[in-house]
């Protein structure tokens, strides 16, 4: 059954491509009516398979619509909307086209109703994520960047072999639930998690988010985390192993996010911990600790994204984002303060903010069986989160020692975003129950409770004094100057390592047969590299001049579109050539 | 120029402000007698567990935190040498 309007990641991604075209107040009016107009989509659109079409004996579903994928798809389009707000005034269109066509690819991964449209969207979202993590231009951002593309094309390799495994398994690319049964449903379990971050395959999130421009985080931090997570709730609920992952990593994380001095790698720490909370929802897999898991990621996305627009705002406005380098920042920009505060209560769980309403269906969840040391672990890291992102982030950055900084509160649609953000945190923390009705499943699940709701307060309010004595004694850890090791160290320094062994030992042996081999691959390598960069110039310029740019200004842009192209083009060459080569192998194999 | 928000430059707010704060602590453990309790489990009939728990909870994270410190912190041009 085909529908007679666009599937949403059709409008964003074909959308996102005409931005660069426009000018000043269009522009901005039209990137603001991309995620409008989906929304419309989404409200509209009958529940079934819809956007069906045949490929190569396949049927691909670009639309299964059922409650499960609407919830995520209404939440993106709402945090794709906030972004693109958020990111109004940003001079630079390859963000804007990134993070449109991210958010559109996102949303292609969660109403993907079969493997192939579902593969093809994901190495969509880790290569426009690339650019939005590289946008800063830095070299730090464009090191990590390199990483993380890295990282993703590997658990993308992962995810691939899977389900061409599957495919040929079950002589179908439709998927719905999976289970942790034979080796293939591990190698999609492993290309999965690796995009949820799920411990120990979590190291590229703190590596290379916290290094994004102020606006671009806002969108990195709603988008691969949380659709791996709808995808692990579609494939793999009641998965045992994702509990103690998820055990794991709602403790280890928070310890790191104590540490850390940069405001934003805290809430990247605290992010990895927010997913442990859904993950162990998912492992648990009763009705309750899925529409707990659900109703998290929504809360998640919209308080999470308020944090970073927070951090964003600050960084835009100061330049720095470093605790050792900001602090007193409430005297000249009460607003960001404010709302910065509101998402630090709603991840904290209090009481009439969003993260109460659906942390709490999960440790309910734990309760309900009987799991004694899972429910004191996610007690100890909510008292934890409370810690870090509800208390260290805003005290350190609003108050604690006066920087001597005087920034203004950053401009009407930043300030705008966070506002209906924040509305939005506070309005499903005392009205839960719309939240409630989007869940696959049916809720008999009461919030507040008076004794919830003290025993809430408490842990968390003797969680504060446990900070304010520790802070007013003066062993507290001091903010430093530094960075923390984490898994990344392993290939980022024995990866260094095992090449400067392989360099001296075997290069003697290797160095005849590789410069004749080298010589032929680097050639045709930049041969297309450049041809592509060549091609997108002729075009481009062609076009610049048309639109009347001359002299210089050609000069720049002629520049800057060629180094975007050649730091471009080799991730996307391998994305889509292992695109390509799954559909042969598909073909090959069945 | 907006005019600066100082509230709490002054000592004596700081002072309010964390009286307040101990005295909503004391609260909430007198509230505990008056609702109706429905505890995850037997040690939680325990009066005050959550509150003990809270605050030892972030003693320990803090404990642990210093003592991981030691193994993981590098200085900030560790990856670029």
């Amino acid at each position: 059954m085909t529908s007679n309007m666009i599937p949403p990641a059709i409008i964003f991604i074909l959308a996102a491509f005409l931005i660069p075209f426009l000018k000043g107040k269009t522009k901005s009016i039209y990137m603001l009516l991309i995620p409008v107009a989906t929304f419309y989509v989404l409200v509209n659109i009958p529940y079934g398979n819809i956007w069906t079409y045949e490929f190569w004996g396949y049927n691909l579903i670009l639309g299964r619509i059922d409650k499960l994928s609407m919830v995520f798809g209404y939440i993106f389009t709402i945090m794709a909307f906030l972004g693109i707000l958020f990111a109004l005034k940003v001079k630079d269109d390859l963000q804007h086209v990134a993070a449109i066509v991210y958010a559109g690819a996102t949303l292609g991964v969660v109403l993907a109703g079969d493997f192939l449209s579902l593969y093809l969207f994901w190495e969509i979202m880790a290569v426009s994520s690339t650019f939005l993590i590289i946008a800063s231009r830095t070299r730090a951002s464009r090191e990590a960047g390199f990483r993380y593309i890295l990282v993703h094309l590997i658990g993308g390799l992962f995810l691939l072999a899977g389900i061409v495994l599957y495919t040929q398994k079950t002589g179908t690319i439709a998927f719905d639930y999976i289970g942790l049964t034979g080796i293939e449903s591990y190698l999609i379990f492993i290309g999965i998690a690796l995009n949820a971050a799920a411990i120990p395959l979590h190291a590229w999130l703190p590596d290379a988010y916290p290094m994004g421009t102020p606006t671009s985080t806002v969108f990195l931090s709603a988008f691969t985390t949380k659709s791996a997570v709808y995808l692990l709730i579609r494939t793999f609920p009641g998965a045992d192993l994702l509990i103690w992952i998820g055990a794991f990593m709602v403790f280890v994380p928070i310890f790191y996010a104590v540490l850390e001095n940069d405001i934003r790698r805290v809430l990247a720490y605290s992010l990895l911990n927010q997913i442990g909370f859904m993950l162990v929802g998912i492992g648990i897999g009763t009705q309750l600790a899925l529409n707990g898991a659900v109703a998290h990621a929504f809360c998640h996305i919209l308080y999470k994204g308020l944090l970073f627009m927070a951090a964003g705002s600050v960084l835009q406005m100061t330049g720095k984002i470093k605790c050792t380098e900001i602090g007193g920042l409430y005297k000249t920009m009460p607003l960001t303060c404010l709302f910065c505060i509101v998402g630090a209560a709603s991840i904290s769980a209090f009481p009439l903010f969003s993260g109460f309403v659906s942390k709490s269906m999960i440790v309910t969840a734990t309760v309900n069986e009987k799991m004694v040391f899972v429910y004191l672990i996610l007690q100890f890291a909510s008292a934890g989160v409370f810690h870090h992102a509800g208390i260290k982030v805003p005290f350190f950055t609003f108050f604690g020692h006066d920087s001597g900084i005087r920034a203004k509160d950053p401009s009407w649609n930043m300030t705008l975003a966070m506002g209906i953000a924040a509305f939005g945190c506070i309005f499903i923390g005392v009205f839960p129950q719309p939240l409630y009705n989007l869940l696959p499943f049916i809720v008999d699940y009461v919030p507040y409770t008076g004794a919830h709701v003290v025993g809430q307060l408490q842990l968390l309010m003797f969680g504060a004094l446990a900070f304010a004595l520790l802070i007013l004694s003066g062993y507290y850890p001091p903010e430093i100057k530094s960075i923390n090791l984490d898994v990344d160290w392993s290939y980022r320094k024995i990866g260094r390592g095992a090449y400067f062994i392989m360099d001296r030992g075997l290069n003697a042996l290797n160095r005849l047969s590789e410069s004749v081999l080298m010589g032929v691959v680097k050639g045709v390598v930049s041969f297309f590299k450049s041809a592509a960069a060549k091609i997108a110039l002729f075009v481009s310029v062609n076009i610049w001049l048309l639109l009347g740019y001359r002299g210089k200004r050609l000069e720049i842009k002629k520049n800057r579109l060629y180094n975007d192209i050649l730091e471009g083009t080799l991730p996307i060459g391998i994305g889509a050539a292992i695109a390509i080569s799954f559909i042969l192998l598909v073909f090959i194999l069945t | 120029m907006k005019k600066e928000l100082s509230i709490f430059d002054s000592p004596k707010n700081v002072k309010k402000l964390l009286i307040t704060f101990y005295c909503s602590l004391i609260i909430l453990l007198i509230a505990e007698f008056f609702i109706h309790p429905h505890p995850a489990f037997s040690f939680e009939y325990v009066k005050g567990f959550s509150a003990v728990y809270g605050f030892f909870s972030c003693v320990m994270l803090i404990f642990l935190a210093k003592i991981l410190r030691l193994i993981v912190m590098k200085k900030e041009n560790y990856y670029d040498k």
